[in-house]
């Protein structure tokens, strides 16, 4: 299998910055959401679109990211 | 431009595609997630994972010398094997095997340039079945060279007298205090800040967008800028050490520093020590106190 449609975009998840990287393999949805600095996975999602994949991972994210106290 | 101190450890997608199956050679995937070998991989990678096996899961420590041979017999590899290492997030824990495989004095190990996701953008073949491995001859590990590893009294030695560049490869937010732990991930450590006197260059600066290594001219700024040269000593931290073997392998056969060691007890350790001297807020430029 190849993966197709590769993309890659920054969102902004409660003042955090999250990487999605989503891609097609075979006929499921593939993302990944990751913090861009310093780059620790956060979720991985399949799905059946791109959109139900991307919006997953994002809500796991952003349960993820609402632990991380800011001290400052 | 110039070129890398080391350019034989990188090999790019290219060569791994054409050379993955060859009889002498094992691509192994190395990831932060160690699910994403499980999608699909380079086809004839076989993966590691690194909390379980790249790892003492007793003791805090690297793999003891028998696990490590018994990990490579297990893995087909025997001690000449050009074993090519790739991983996600820019090869963050194929650096950290690439480190443990140098002390253990494995000869010819190298890093897939731009890693599993430069593989995955370019729209290259993956592989969803695991890959079987037929065990090797015993494989025959050197002693190990804890030249390339700082421990923690020869850290706190370099913090009182200021005898290397100690690098903190962490994120900002990291660095400064504001946070204990990456975004998302557990605290694992009392304290937030960094080691006083250390500087702060993330470890992704090393990185292109598209994940492979930025040239040595552009490395050369990066590090060059904060006191980084090929003769002075520098030791690398993070939180647990692998953010810090990327930056690391980046010194030491990217950039030729010939002294360079990974810190591997890192801010877990020593932020967790009880009266350990602690600095917080943003990095300065080099020269501001």
């Amino acid at each position: 299998m190849k993966p197709e449609h590769f993309s890659e975009r920054l969102v902004d998840v409660d003042g955090w910055q999250v990487n999605l990287t989503t891609y097609l393999l075979g006929d499921k949805w593939h993302t990944k959401a990751d913090n861009v600095s310093p780059g620790a996975s956060l979720a991985r999602i399949v799905a059946d679109t791109r959109e139900d994949a991307e919006s997953r991972a994002l809500a796991r994210a952003k349960e993820l990211l609402s632990r991380t106290k800011r001290r400052v | 431009m110039s070129m890398y101190a080391h350019p034989e450890v990188l090999v790019d997608t290219g060569w791994v595609a054409s050379h993955a199956k060859d009889g002498n050679v094992r691509v192994v995937e190395v990831d932060v997630d160690t699910r994403a070998y499980d999608e699909g991989h380079v086809p004839g990678a076989i993966a590691w994972a690194w909390n379980t096996q790249l790892c003492d899961t007793v003791v805090r420590d690297i793999l003891p010398k028998a696990q490590f041979e018994a990990l490579m017999t297990q893995s087909g590899i025997n001690n000449g094997t050009t074993v090519v290492l790739y991983g996600d997030n820019n090869n963050w824990f194929a650096a950290w095997a690439f480190w443990q495989m140098k002390i253990y004095g494995h000869q010819d190990v190298r890093i897939m340039d731009g890693g599993r996701k430069k593989w995955l953008a370019e729209g290259r073949d993956l592989d969803p079945n695991p890959t079987q491995a037929a065990a090797g001859a015993f494989y025959k590990a050197s002693e190990p060279d804890y030249s390339i590893r700082a421990y923690l009294p020869q850290v706190q030695q370099v913090q009182k007298s200021a005898s290397a560049v100690m690098i903190d490869v962490r994120s900002p937010q990291e660095f400064s205090g504001e946070i204990l732990a990456p975004p998302g991930l557990p605290e694992t450590c009392q304290r937030g800040g960094h080691i006083p006197g250390a500087r702060s260059v993330p470890w992704g600066k090393a990185c292109n967008d598209d994940g492979t290594f930025k040239s040595f001219d552009d490395l050369q700024k990066i590090y060059g800028a904060e006191g980084v040269s090929q003769s002075n000593p520098v030791i690398a931290y993070c939180r647990i050490g692998e953010r810090s073997s990327h930056t690391w392998f980046v010194l030491k056969y990217l950039m030729g520093v010939n002294n360079v060691q990974n810190y591997d007890g890192s801010w877990t350790e020593w932020g967790n020590l009880v009266g350990a001297p602690v600095e917080k807020g943003a990095a300065k430029s080099v020269g501001q106190t």
